[in-house]
Protein backbone atom coordinates (compact mmCIF):
# COMPACT_ATOMS: atom_id res chain seq x y z
CA UNK A 1 0.00 0.00 0.00
CA UNK A 2 2.77 2.36 0.93
CA UNK A 3 4.68 1.78 -2.32
CA UNK A 4 1.51 2.41 -4.29
CA UNK A 5 0.94 5.84 -2.75
CA UNK A 6 4.58 6.69 -3.33
CA UNK A 7 4.29 5.80 -6.99
CA UNK A 8 1.20 8.00 -7.21
CA UNK A 9 3.16 10.86 -5.67
CA UNK A 10 5.98 10.30 -8.16
CA UNK A 11 3.55 10.24 -11.05
CA UNK A 12 1.90 13.42 -9.82
CA UNK A 13 5.29 15.10 -9.55
CA UNK A 14 6.28 14.03 -13.07
CA UNK A 15 2.93 15.24 -14.39
CA UNK A 16 3.44 18.70 -12.94
CA UNK A 17 7.08 18.79 -14.02
CA UNK A 18 5.96 18.14 -17.60
CA UNK A 19 3.01 20.51 -17.66
CA UNK A 20 4.43 23.54 -15.85
CA UNK A 21 7.12 24.50 -18.39
CA UNK A 22 4.65 23.90 -21.22
CA UNK A 23 2.10 26.14 -19.52
CA UNK A 24 4.71 28.86 -18.96
CA UNK A 25 5.70 28.75 -22.64
CA UNK A 26 2.03 28.93 -23.63
CA UNK A 27 1.31 31.91 -21.37
CA UNK A 28 4.49 33.72 -22.39
CA UNK A 29 3.17 35.50 -25.54
CA UNK A 30 0.11 36.75 -23.63
CA UNK A 31 2.30 37.94 -20.78
CA UNK A 32 4.62 39.72 -23.21
CA UNK A 33 1.62 41.35 -24.87
CA UNK A 34 0.79 42.93 -21.51
CA UNK A 35 4.43 43.85 -20.84
CA UNK A 36 4.91 45.47 -24.27
CA UNK A 37 1.65 47.40 -23.94
CA UNK A 38 2.97 49.11 -20.80
CA UNK A 39 6.44 49.94 -22.13
CA UNK A 40 7.50 53.04 -24.05
CA UNK A 41 8.82 52.28 -27.56
CA UNK A 42 12.44 52.91 -26.55
CA UNK A 43 11.92 50.27 -23.86
CA UNK A 44 10.52 47.71 -26.32
CA UNK A 45 13.43 48.29 -28.69
CA UNK A 46 16.20 48.22 -26.11
CA UNK A 47 18.88 45.56 -25.77
CA UNK A 48 17.86 44.80 -22.19
CA UNK A 49 15.66 41.88 -21.23
CA UNK A 50 12.41 43.31 -19.86
CA UNK A 51 9.95 40.82 -18.43
CA UNK A 52 7.91 43.01 -16.10
CA UNK A 53 5.20 45.54 -16.94
CA UNK A 54 5.97 49.24 -16.82
CA UNK A 55 3.50 52.14 -16.49
CA UNK A 56 3.05 53.58 -19.99
CA UNK A 57 -0.22 51.93 -21.00
CA UNK A 58 -2.29 55.12 -21.16
CA UNK A 59 0.42 56.92 -23.11
CA UNK A 60 0.65 54.00 -25.55
CA UNK A 61 -3.08 53.99 -26.05
CA UNK A 62 -3.01 57.72 -26.80
CA UNK A 63 -0.28 57.08 -29.38
CA UNK A 64 -2.42 54.35 -30.94
CA UNK A 65 -5.39 56.70 -31.07
CA UNK A 66 -3.13 59.23 -32.85
CA UNK A 67 -1.91 56.62 -35.39
CA UNK A 68 -5.40 55.38 -36.22
CA UNK A 69 -8.82 56.26 -34.82
CA UNK A 70 -8.91 53.14 -32.69
CA UNK A 71 -11.84 54.16 -30.49
CA UNK A 72 -14.01 54.54 -33.55
CA UNK A 73 -12.83 51.18 -34.85
CA UNK A 74 -13.68 49.63 -31.48
CA UNK A 75 -17.17 51.09 -31.60
CA UNK A 76 -17.67 49.58 -35.05
CA UNK A 77 -16.34 46.20 -33.93
CA UNK A 78 -18.58 46.07 -30.84
CA UNK A 79 -21.70 47.12 -32.75
CA UNK A 80 -21.06 44.67 -35.58
CA UNK A 81 -20.34 41.80 -33.18
CA UNK A 82 -23.54 42.43 -31.18
CA UNK A 83 -25.80 42.77 -34.22
CA UNK A 84 -24.17 39.82 -35.95
CA UNK A 85 -24.54 37.60 -32.88
CA UNK A 86 -28.22 38.44 -32.37
CA UNK A 87 -29.10 37.94 -36.04
CA UNK A 88 -27.06 34.78 -36.39
CA UNK A 89 -28.54 33.19 -33.26
CA UNK A 90 -32.03 34.01 -34.58
CA UNK A 91 -31.36 32.51 -38.01
CA UNK A 92 -29.63 29.40 -36.75
CA UNK A 93 -32.16 28.65 -34.02
CA UNK A 94 -35.09 29.00 -36.43
CA UNK A 95 -33.39 26.78 -38.98
CA UNK A 96 -32.24 24.34 -36.29
CA UNK A 97 -35.82 24.12 -35.00
CA UNK A 98 -37.18 23.33 -38.46
CA UNK A 99 -34.56 20.63 -39.02
CA UNK A 100 -35.06 19.10 -35.59
CA UNK A 101 -38.83 19.10 -35.29
CA UNK A 102 -40.50 18.83 -38.70
CA UNK A 103 -40.40 16.16 -41.35
CA UNK A 104 -40.58 17.97 -44.64
CA UNK A 105 -39.68 17.59 -48.26
CA UNK A 106 -35.97 18.20 -48.88
CA UNK A 107 -34.91 17.99 -45.24
CA UNK A 108 -32.12 15.50 -45.83
CA UNK A 109 -30.85 17.59 -48.75
CA UNK A 110 -30.68 20.70 -46.56
CA UNK A 111 -28.80 18.77 -43.85
CA UNK A 112 -26.39 17.29 -46.41
CA UNK A 113 -25.65 20.74 -47.85
CA UNK A 114 -25.02 22.22 -44.40
CA UNK A 115 -22.66 19.37 -43.53
CA UNK A 116 -20.90 19.76 -46.88
CA UNK A 117 -20.10 23.43 -46.32
CA UNK A 118 -18.22 22.69 -43.07
CA UNK A 119 -15.28 21.31 -44.97
CA UNK A 120 -15.46 23.82 -47.81
CA UNK A 121 -12.64 26.39 -47.75
CA UNK A 122 -13.92 29.94 -47.31
CA UNK A 123 -11.79 31.08 -50.27
CA UNK A 124 -14.21 29.36 -52.64
CA UNK A 125 -16.98 31.81 -51.70
CA UNK A 126 -15.09 34.96 -50.78
CA UNK A 127 -14.31 36.11 -54.33
CA UNK A 128 -17.94 36.13 -55.58
CA UNK A 129 -19.06 37.56 -52.22
CA UNK A 130 -16.64 40.41 -52.76
CA UNK A 131 -17.71 40.97 -56.37
CA UNK A 132 -21.36 40.95 -55.36
CA UNK A 133 -21.09 43.28 -52.37
CA UNK A 134 -18.39 45.64 -53.60
CA UNK A 135 -19.08 45.77 -57.33
CA UNK A 136 -22.72 44.89 -57.94
CA UNK A 137 -24.33 46.35 -54.82
CA UNK A 138 -21.57 48.98 -54.38
CA UNK A 139 -21.78 48.46 -50.63
CA UNK A 140 -18.15 48.54 -49.56
CA UNK A 141 -17.53 50.45 -46.34
CA UNK A 142 -21.03 49.88 -45.03
CA UNK A 143 -22.44 48.26 -41.91
CA UNK A 144 -24.53 45.79 -43.92
CA UNK A 145 -21.44 44.59 -45.76
CA UNK A 146 -19.78 43.78 -42.44
CA UNK A 147 -22.75 41.98 -40.88
CA UNK A 148 -24.77 40.17 -43.54
CA UNK A 149 -22.45 38.04 -45.75
CA UNK A 150 -20.82 36.22 -42.79
CA UNK A 151 -24.27 35.31 -41.36
CA UNK A 152 -24.34 31.84 -42.87
CA UNK A 153 -23.06 29.48 -40.20
CA UNK A 154 -23.31 25.74 -40.63
CA UNK A 155 -22.07 24.58 -37.24
CA UNK A 156 -24.44 26.91 -35.40
CA UNK A 157 -27.43 25.27 -37.05
CA UNK A 158 -26.23 21.78 -36.20
CA UNK A 159 -25.60 22.91 -32.63
CA UNK A 160 -29.13 24.33 -32.26
CA UNK A 161 -30.72 21.37 -34.02
CA UNK A 162 -29.01 19.07 -31.53
CA UNK A 163 -30.48 21.04 -28.61
CA UNK A 164 -34.03 20.94 -30.04
CA UNK A 165 -33.80 17.25 -30.93
CA UNK A 166 -32.97 16.34 -27.36
CA UNK A 167 -36.12 17.97 -25.95
CA UNK A 168 -38.99 15.57 -25.20
CA UNK A 169 -41.65 15.81 -27.93
CA UNK A 170 -44.53 15.33 -25.42
CA UNK A 171 -43.86 18.92 -24.40
CA UNK A 172 -44.70 20.26 -27.84
CA UNK A 173 -47.48 17.75 -28.58
CA UNK A 174 -49.33 18.79 -25.44
CA UNK A 175 -49.21 22.42 -26.54
CA UNK A 176 -50.41 21.48 -30.03
CA UNK A 177 -53.40 19.61 -28.57
CA UNK A 178 -54.33 22.81 -26.78
CA UNK A 179 -54.17 24.66 -30.08
CA UNK A 180 -51.00 26.69 -29.55
CA UNK A 181 -49.59 27.95 -32.86
CA UNK A 182 -46.31 26.53 -34.14
CA UNK A 183 -44.37 29.80 -33.95
CA UNK A 184 -45.60 30.26 -30.38
CA UNK A 185 -44.45 26.76 -29.47
CA UNK A 186 -41.05 27.73 -30.84
CA UNK A 187 -40.88 31.11 -29.12
CA UNK A 188 -42.55 30.32 -25.80
CA UNK A 189 -41.53 26.71 -25.13
CA UNK A 190 -38.56 25.65 -27.23
CA UNK A 191 -36.40 28.79 -27.17
CA UNK A 192 -36.43 29.27 -23.38
CA UNK A 193 -35.43 25.63 -22.97
CA UNK A 194 -32.57 26.09 -25.44
CA UNK A 195 -31.13 29.02 -23.51
CA UNK A 196 -27.87 27.31 -22.43
CA UNK A 197 -27.14 26.25 -26.00
CA UNK A 198 -27.94 29.74 -27.27
CA UNK A 199 -25.59 31.20 -24.66
CA UNK A 200 -22.74 28.94 -25.76
CA UNK A 201 -23.41 29.69 -29.41
CA UNK A 202 -23.61 33.44 -28.78
CA UNK A 203 -20.20 33.51 -27.16
CA UNK A 204 -18.63 31.63 -30.04
CA UNK A 205 -20.34 33.82 -32.65
CA UNK A 206 -19.43 37.04 -30.87
CA UNK A 207 -15.81 35.93 -30.69
CA UNK A 208 -15.80 34.95 -34.36
CA UNK A 209 -17.13 38.36 -35.38
CA UNK A 210 -14.85 40.22 -32.97
CA UNK A 211 -11.75 38.52 -34.37
CA UNK A 212 -12.87 38.31 -38.02
CA UNK A 213 -10.11 39.72 -40.17
CA UNK A 214 -10.13 38.74 -43.85
CA UNK A 215 -13.67 39.80 -44.81
CA UNK A 216 -13.61 43.20 -43.02
CA UNK A 217 -10.13 43.78 -44.48
CA UNK A 218 -11.43 43.21 -48.00
CA UNK A 219 -14.75 44.98 -47.80
CA UNK A 220 -14.24 47.93 -45.44
CA UNK A 221 -10.92 49.49 -46.33
CA UNK A 222 -11.88 53.13 -45.72
CA UNK A 223 -10.23 54.21 -42.44
CA UNK A 224 -13.45 55.49 -40.85
CA UNK A 225 -15.25 52.17 -41.46
CA UNK A 226 -12.50 49.78 -40.38
CA UNK A 227 -13.07 47.26 -37.61
CA UNK A 228 -10.56 47.23 -34.76
CA UNK A 229 -8.49 44.21 -35.97
CA UNK A 230 -8.26 45.72 -39.47
CA UNK A 231 -7.25 49.13 -38.11
CA UNK A 232 -4.60 47.50 -35.95
CA UNK A 233 -3.42 45.32 -38.83
CA UNK A 234 -2.76 48.33 -41.07
CA UNK A 235 -0.24 49.62 -38.52
CA UNK A 236 1.78 46.39 -38.44
CA UNK A 237 4.60 46.75 -40.91
CA UNK A 238 4.87 50.51 -40.81
CA UNK A 239 8.09 51.78 -39.26
CA UNK A 240 6.96 55.17 -38.01
CA UNK A 241 4.30 53.83 -35.73
CA UNK A 242 4.11 53.29 -32.00
CA UNK A 243 4.60 49.59 -31.28
CA UNK A 244 3.65 50.19 -27.68
CA UNK A 245 0.43 51.56 -29.13
CA UNK A 246 -0.14 48.46 -31.28
CA UNK A 247 0.36 46.31 -28.20
CA UNK A 248 -2.06 48.45 -26.20
CA UNK A 249 -4.59 47.84 -28.97
CA UNK A 250 -3.86 44.11 -28.87
CA UNK A 251 -4.48 44.09 -25.12
CA UNK A 252 -7.76 45.98 -25.55
CA UNK A 253 -8.86 43.46 -28.20
CA UNK A 254 -7.76 40.39 -26.24
CA UNK A 255 -8.35 41.34 -22.59
CA UNK A 256 -12.17 41.39 -22.56
CA UNK A 257 -12.28 38.08 -24.43
CA UNK A 258 -9.95 36.48 -21.88
CA UNK A 259 -12.14 37.73 -19.03
CA UNK A 260 -15.25 36.34 -20.75
CA UNK A 261 -13.37 33.10 -21.34
CA UNK A 262 -12.46 32.76 -17.66
CA UNK A 263 -15.98 33.59 -16.49
CA UNK A 264 -17.81 31.44 -19.03
CA UNK A 265 -15.27 28.68 -19.66
CA UNK A 266 -17.94 26.00 -19.58
CA UNK A 267 -19.93 27.59 -22.43
CA UNK A 268 -16.81 28.26 -24.45
CA UNK A 269 -15.59 24.71 -24.17
CA UNK A 270 -19.05 23.32 -24.93
CA UNK A 271 -19.17 25.46 -28.08
CA UNK A 272 -15.72 24.49 -29.26
CA UNK A 273 -16.09 20.82 -28.39
CA UNK A 274 -19.16 20.84 -30.63
CA UNK A 275 -16.88 22.15 -33.35
CA UNK A 276 -18.66 25.48 -33.49
CA UNK A 277 -15.65 27.67 -34.30
CA UNK A 278 -13.67 27.94 -37.54
CA UNK B 1 -48.23 17.09 -43.95
CA UNK B 2 -48.63 19.80 -46.56
CA UNK B 3 -48.94 22.50 -43.94
CA UNK B 4 -45.92 21.09 -42.08
CA UNK B 5 -43.88 21.70 -45.23
CA UNK B 6 -44.99 25.32 -45.21
CA UNK B 7 -44.22 25.80 -41.53
CA UNK B 8 -40.81 24.17 -41.80
CA UNK B 9 -39.83 26.31 -44.77
CA UNK B 10 -41.08 29.44 -43.03
CA UNK B 11 -38.62 28.74 -40.22
CA UNK B 12 -35.85 27.89 -42.67
CA UNK B 13 -36.47 30.74 -45.12
CA UNK B 14 -34.19 33.49 -43.74
CA UNK B 15 -31.33 31.05 -43.26
CA UNK B 16 -31.72 29.51 -46.71
CA UNK B 17 -31.90 32.98 -48.25
CA UNK B 18 -28.54 33.95 -46.75
CA UNK B 19 -27.15 30.57 -47.72
CA UNK B 20 -28.27 30.89 -51.33
CA UNK B 21 -27.05 34.46 -51.76
CA UNK B 22 -23.72 34.23 -49.96
CA UNK B 23 -22.70 30.58 -50.27
CA UNK B 24 -24.57 28.56 -52.87
CA UNK B 25 -24.37 31.16 -55.61
CA UNK B 26 -20.71 32.05 -54.85
CA UNK B 27 -19.72 28.35 -54.97
CA UNK B 28 -21.16 28.14 -58.49
CA UNK B 29 -19.98 31.60 -59.49
CA UNK B 30 -16.34 31.11 -58.53
CA UNK B 31 -16.34 27.84 -60.49
CA UNK B 32 -17.64 29.73 -63.54
CA UNK B 33 -15.23 32.61 -62.93
CA UNK B 34 -12.27 30.24 -63.07
CA UNK B 35 -13.06 29.76 -66.77
CA UNK B 36 -13.32 33.47 -67.55
CA UNK B 37 -10.84 36.08 -68.56
CA UNK B 38 -11.44 38.77 -65.94
CA UNK B 39 -8.64 41.02 -67.11
CA UNK B 40 -10.66 42.35 -70.04
CA UNK B 41 -13.83 44.41 -69.88
CA UNK B 42 -16.40 42.87 -70.25
CA UNK B 43 -15.20 39.50 -68.95
CA UNK B 44 -15.06 36.78 -71.59
CA UNK B 45 -15.36 33.00 -71.53
CA UNK B 46 -11.88 31.61 -71.96
CA UNK B 47 -11.81 28.11 -70.47
CA UNK B 48 -8.12 27.31 -70.65
CA UNK B 49 -6.71 30.67 -69.67
CA UNK B 50 -6.60 30.61 -65.86
CA UNK B 51 -6.10 26.88 -65.47
CA UNK B 52 -3.35 26.89 -68.08
CA UNK B 53 -1.62 29.79 -66.41
CA UNK B 54 -1.92 28.08 -63.01
CA UNK B 55 -0.31 24.89 -64.30
CA UNK B 56 2.86 26.75 -65.26
CA UNK B 57 2.99 29.62 -62.79
CA UNK B 58 6.18 29.32 -60.70
CA UNK B 59 4.58 31.58 -58.05
CA UNK B 60 1.79 29.01 -57.64
CA UNK B 61 4.24 26.13 -57.22
CA UNK B 62 6.21 28.16 -54.70
CA UNK B 63 3.07 28.86 -52.67
CA UNK B 64 1.95 25.23 -52.99
CA UNK B 65 5.32 23.94 -51.81
CA UNK B 66 5.37 26.29 -48.82
CA UNK B 67 1.79 25.44 -47.86
CA UNK B 68 2.39 21.69 -48.05
CA UNK B 69 5.63 22.02 -46.09
CA UNK B 70 3.86 23.91 -43.30
CA UNK B 71 1.01 21.39 -43.36
CA UNK B 72 3.23 18.31 -43.22
CA UNK B 73 5.29 19.64 -40.31
CA UNK B 74 2.76 21.70 -38.40
CA UNK B 75 -0.32 19.45 -38.32
CA UNK B 76 1.37 16.33 -36.84
CA UNK B 77 3.38 18.41 -34.34
CA UNK B 78 0.31 20.32 -33.21
CA UNK B 79 -1.99 17.28 -32.96
CA UNK B 80 0.64 15.36 -30.97
CA UNK B 81 1.05 18.30 -28.63
CA UNK B 82 -2.70 18.73 -28.31
CA UNK B 83 -3.12 15.04 -27.47
CA UNK B 84 -0.42 15.28 -24.81
CA UNK B 85 -2.06 18.40 -23.36
CA UNK B 86 -5.48 16.76 -23.29
CA UNK B 87 -4.24 13.50 -21.71
CA UNK B 88 -2.26 15.34 -19.03
CA UNK B 89 -5.13 17.77 -18.32
CA UNK B 90 -7.43 14.77 -17.92
CA UNK B 91 -5.25 13.19 -15.21
CA UNK B 92 -7.01 12.93 -11.83
CA UNK B 93 -3.66 13.71 -10.18
CA UNK B 94 -3.53 17.23 -11.61
CA UNK B 95 -3.57 20.17 -9.18
CA UNK B 96 -4.46 23.74 -10.22
CA UNK B 97 -6.36 22.32 -13.18
CA UNK B 98 -8.05 25.64 -13.92
CA UNK B 99 -4.72 27.43 -14.29
CA UNK B 100 -3.34 24.85 -16.74
CA UNK B 101 -6.55 24.85 -18.73
CA UNK B 102 -6.38 28.63 -18.95
CA UNK B 103 -2.76 28.52 -20.16
CA UNK B 104 -3.48 26.11 -23.01
CA UNK B 105 -6.97 27.24 -24.00
CA UNK B 106 -6.50 31.03 -23.78
CA UNK B 107 -4.89 31.40 -27.26
CA UNK B 108 -8.21 30.21 -28.72
CA UNK B 109 -9.79 33.60 -27.95
CA UNK B 110 -6.82 35.69 -29.11
CA UNK B 111 -7.41 37.38 -32.45
CA UNK B 112 -5.07 36.81 -35.37
CA UNK B 113 -3.97 40.44 -35.58
CA UNK B 114 -3.20 40.73 -31.86
CA UNK B 115 -1.10 37.59 -31.77
CA UNK B 116 0.62 38.39 -35.06
CA UNK B 117 1.76 41.71 -33.58
CA UNK B 118 3.12 40.07 -30.42
CA UNK B 119 4.98 37.39 -32.35
CA UNK B 120 6.56 40.02 -34.57
CA UNK B 121 7.93 41.83 -31.55
CA UNK B 122 8.99 38.69 -29.69
CA UNK B 123 10.96 37.37 -32.66
CA UNK B 124 12.50 40.71 -33.68
CA UNK B 125 16.14 40.23 -34.74
CA UNK B 126 17.93 42.69 -32.46
CA UNK B 127 15.41 43.52 -29.76
CA UNK B 128 13.13 40.49 -29.64
CA UNK B 129 12.88 38.66 -26.35
CA UNK B 130 13.37 35.27 -28.05
CA UNK B 131 16.77 36.15 -29.46
CA UNK B 132 17.77 37.80 -26.18
CA UNK B 133 16.86 34.61 -24.31
CA UNK B 134 18.70 32.48 -26.90
CA UNK B 135 21.77 34.71 -26.44
CA UNK B 136 21.76 34.23 -22.67
CA UNK B 137 22.17 30.47 -23.16
CA UNK B 138 24.91 31.04 -25.73
CA UNK B 139 22.91 30.58 -28.93
CA UNK B 140 23.50 33.33 -31.52
CA UNK B 141 20.53 35.43 -32.68
CA UNK B 142 18.32 33.90 -35.38
CA UNK B 143 17.14 36.22 -38.15
CA UNK B 144 13.54 35.01 -38.02
CA UNK B 145 12.30 37.31 -40.78
CA UNK B 146 15.23 37.61 -43.18
CA UNK B 147 15.87 33.92 -43.95
CA UNK B 148 13.43 31.38 -45.21
CA UNK B 149 13.91 28.37 -42.88
CA UNK B 150 13.60 30.39 -39.65
CA UNK B 151 10.66 32.34 -41.12
CA UNK B 152 8.87 29.06 -41.90
CA UNK B 153 9.70 27.79 -38.40
CA UNK B 154 8.28 31.01 -36.95
CA UNK B 155 4.98 30.53 -38.81
CA UNK B 156 4.77 26.92 -37.63
CA UNK B 157 5.48 27.97 -34.02
CA UNK B 158 2.88 30.74 -34.20
CA UNK B 159 0.12 28.59 -35.70
CA UNK B 160 0.86 25.77 -33.25
CA UNK B 161 0.64 28.18 -30.32
CA UNK B 162 -2.68 29.52 -31.56
CA UNK B 163 -4.43 26.23 -32.37
CA UNK B 164 -2.99 23.45 -30.15
CA UNK B 165 -5.33 24.34 -27.28
CA UNK B 166 -8.33 24.40 -29.60
CA UNK B 167 -7.59 20.83 -30.64
CA UNK B 168 -6.82 19.86 -27.04
CA UNK B 169 -10.36 20.97 -26.06
CA UNK B 170 -11.88 18.67 -28.67
CA UNK B 171 -9.59 15.76 -27.75
CA UNK B 172 -10.24 16.31 -24.03
CA UNK B 173 -14.00 16.09 -24.66
CA UNK B 174 -13.31 12.79 -26.43
CA UNK B 175 -11.21 11.50 -23.53
CA UNK B 176 -13.94 12.31 -21.05
CA UNK B 177 -16.41 10.25 -23.04
CA UNK B 178 -14.32 7.07 -22.58
CA UNK B 179 -16.00 5.08 -19.78
CA UNK B 180 -13.88 4.72 -16.67
CA UNK B 181 -14.52 0.99 -16.18
CA UNK B 182 -12.39 0.23 -19.25
CA UNK B 183 -9.39 1.59 -17.37
CA UNK B 184 -10.45 -0.02 -14.10
CA UNK B 185 -10.57 -3.42 -15.76
CA UNK B 186 -7.17 -2.83 -17.34
CA UNK B 187 -5.68 -1.74 -14.02
CA UNK B 188 -7.05 -4.88 -12.34
CA UNK B 189 -5.32 -6.89 -15.06
CA UNK B 190 -2.10 -5.05 -14.16
CA UNK B 191 -1.79 -3.29 -17.51
CA UNK B 192 0.66 -0.40 -17.07
CA UNK B 193 -0.55 3.19 -17.56
CA UNK B 194 1.66 3.61 -20.60
CA UNK B 195 0.29 0.47 -22.24
CA UNK B 196 -3.23 1.62 -21.35
CA UNK B 197 -2.54 4.86 -23.21
CA UNK B 198 -1.30 3.11 -26.36
CA UNK B 199 -3.75 0.20 -26.41
CA UNK B 200 -6.93 1.74 -24.98
CA UNK B 201 -6.85 5.54 -25.12
CA UNK B 202 -5.29 6.12 -28.54
CA UNK B 203 -7.44 3.57 -30.44
CA UNK B 204 -10.62 4.99 -28.86
CA UNK B 205 -9.51 8.53 -29.69
CA UNK B 206 -8.76 7.66 -33.31
CA UNK B 207 -11.93 9.17 -34.83
CA UNK B 208 -11.57 12.40 -32.85
CA UNK B 209 -7.90 12.79 -33.70
CA UNK B 210 -8.71 12.21 -37.36
CA UNK B 211 -11.46 14.84 -37.13
CA UNK B 212 -8.96 17.32 -35.64
CA UNK B 213 -6.46 16.50 -38.37
CA UNK B 214 -9.00 17.10 -41.12
CA UNK B 215 -9.99 20.46 -39.58
CA UNK B 216 -6.31 21.40 -39.29
CA UNK B 217 -5.54 20.36 -42.86
CA UNK B 218 -8.38 22.54 -44.15
CA UNK B 219 -7.14 25.37 -41.92
CA UNK B 220 -3.52 25.04 -43.08
CA UNK B 221 -4.55 25.01 -46.72
CA UNK B 222 -6.14 28.43 -46.10
CA UNK B 223 -3.33 29.94 -44.05
CA UNK B 224 -3.41 33.66 -44.75
CA UNK B 225 -3.22 36.09 -41.82
CA UNK B 226 -0.01 34.71 -40.31
CA UNK B 227 2.16 34.99 -43.45
CA UNK B 228 0.37 38.27 -44.27
CA UNK B 229 1.08 39.96 -40.95
CA UNK B 230 3.82 38.04 -39.11
CA UNK B 231 6.26 37.41 -41.96
CA UNK B 232 5.17 40.59 -43.76
CA UNK B 233 3.32 39.49 -46.94
CA UNK B 234 5.00 36.10 -47.25
CA UNK B 235 8.56 37.31 -46.84
CA UNK B 236 11.47 37.00 -47.15
CA UNK B 237 11.07 37.19 -50.93
CA UNK B 238 8.10 34.82 -51.13
CA UNK B 239 9.79 32.39 -48.75
CA UNK B 240 6.62 32.05 -46.66
CA UNK B 241 4.08 32.77 -49.38
CA UNK B 242 1.13 30.41 -48.91
CA UNK B 243 -1.72 29.51 -51.26
CA UNK B 244 -4.04 31.75 -49.24
CA UNK B 245 -1.73 34.72 -49.61
CA UNK B 246 -1.18 33.97 -53.31
CA UNK B 247 -4.95 33.95 -53.83
CA UNK B 248 -5.29 37.23 -51.91
CA UNK B 249 -2.65 38.85 -54.10
CA UNK B 250 -4.22 37.67 -57.36
CA UNK B 251 -7.81 38.29 -56.33
CA UNK B 252 -7.72 41.38 -54.19
CA UNK B 253 -4.49 43.19 -55.10
CA UNK B 254 -4.38 42.49 -58.87
CA UNK B 255 -8.19 42.12 -58.94
CA UNK B 256 -7.87 39.14 -61.29
CA UNK B 257 -10.96 37.34 -60.02
CA UNK B 258 -10.87 34.57 -62.62
CA UNK B 259 -7.35 33.48 -61.78
CA UNK B 260 -8.03 33.79 -58.04
CA UNK B 261 -11.10 31.54 -58.45
CA UNK B 262 -8.98 28.87 -60.12
CA UNK B 263 -6.62 29.09 -57.13
CA UNK B 264 -9.60 28.85 -54.73
CA UNK B 265 -10.87 25.66 -56.38
CA UNK B 266 -7.35 24.23 -56.34
CA UNK B 267 -7.17 24.89 -52.59
CA UNK B 268 -10.57 23.22 -52.07
CA UNK B 269 -9.66 20.20 -54.19
CA UNK B 270 -6.32 19.75 -52.44
CA UNK B 271 -7.95 20.11 -49.01
CA UNK B 272 -10.43 17.34 -49.88
CA UNK B 273 -7.73 15.10 -51.38
CA UNK B 274 -5.33 15.46 -48.45
CA UNK B 275 -8.17 14.99 -45.94
CA UNK B 276 -9.26 11.79 -47.69
CA UNK B 277 -5.67 10.56 -47.83
CA UNK B 278 -5.38 11.29 -44.12
CA UNK B 279 -8.61 9.41 -43.33
CA UNK B 280 -7.42 6.47 -45.44
CA UNK B 281 -4.03 6.35 -43.71
CA UNK B 282 -5.71 6.58 -40.32
CA UNK B 283 -8.38 3.96 -41.01
CA UNK B 284 -9.15 1.16 -38.57
CA UNK B 285 -6.60 -1.64 -39.06
CA UNK B 286 -8.41 -4.76 -40.24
Amino acid sequence: MKSKSRSTATRSLLLHLALTPLAIIWLFPLWMMVVFSTMPDHGIFSPRIELLPSTHFAENFRNLQADTNFLRALTISITVAVVYTVLSVMLTSMAGWALARYRFLGRSIVVAIILGTITLPYFVVVIPQFIMVAREFKMSNSWIALVVPPLFNSLGVLFMRQAFTMMPSELFDAARVEGVKEWQIFLRIALPLARPTMAALSIILFLASWNNYLWPLLINSRPDMMTAPVALGTLIGFTKVSWGGIMAGAVVLTGPMLVVFVLLQRHFIAGIAAGAVK
Amino acid sequence: MQSRNRIAYAFLAPYLLIFTAFWLWPIIDSFLLSFQNTRVNPWTFSPGLNWGRLSRDPAFYNALKNTLLILVVQVPVMITLATIMAVLLNSPLLKARGLFRFAFFAPVVVGEVAYAAVFRLMFNLNFGIINKLLNTVGIPSVSWFAEKPPAMALLIIAVTWRWAGYNAIIILAGLQSIPNDVYEAATLDRVSKIRQFFFITLPLLRPIILFCMVLSIIGSMQLFTEPFLITDRGGPGGGTETLGLFLYRQGFVSLNFGYASAIAYTIAALAVLISLLNLWLGREPK
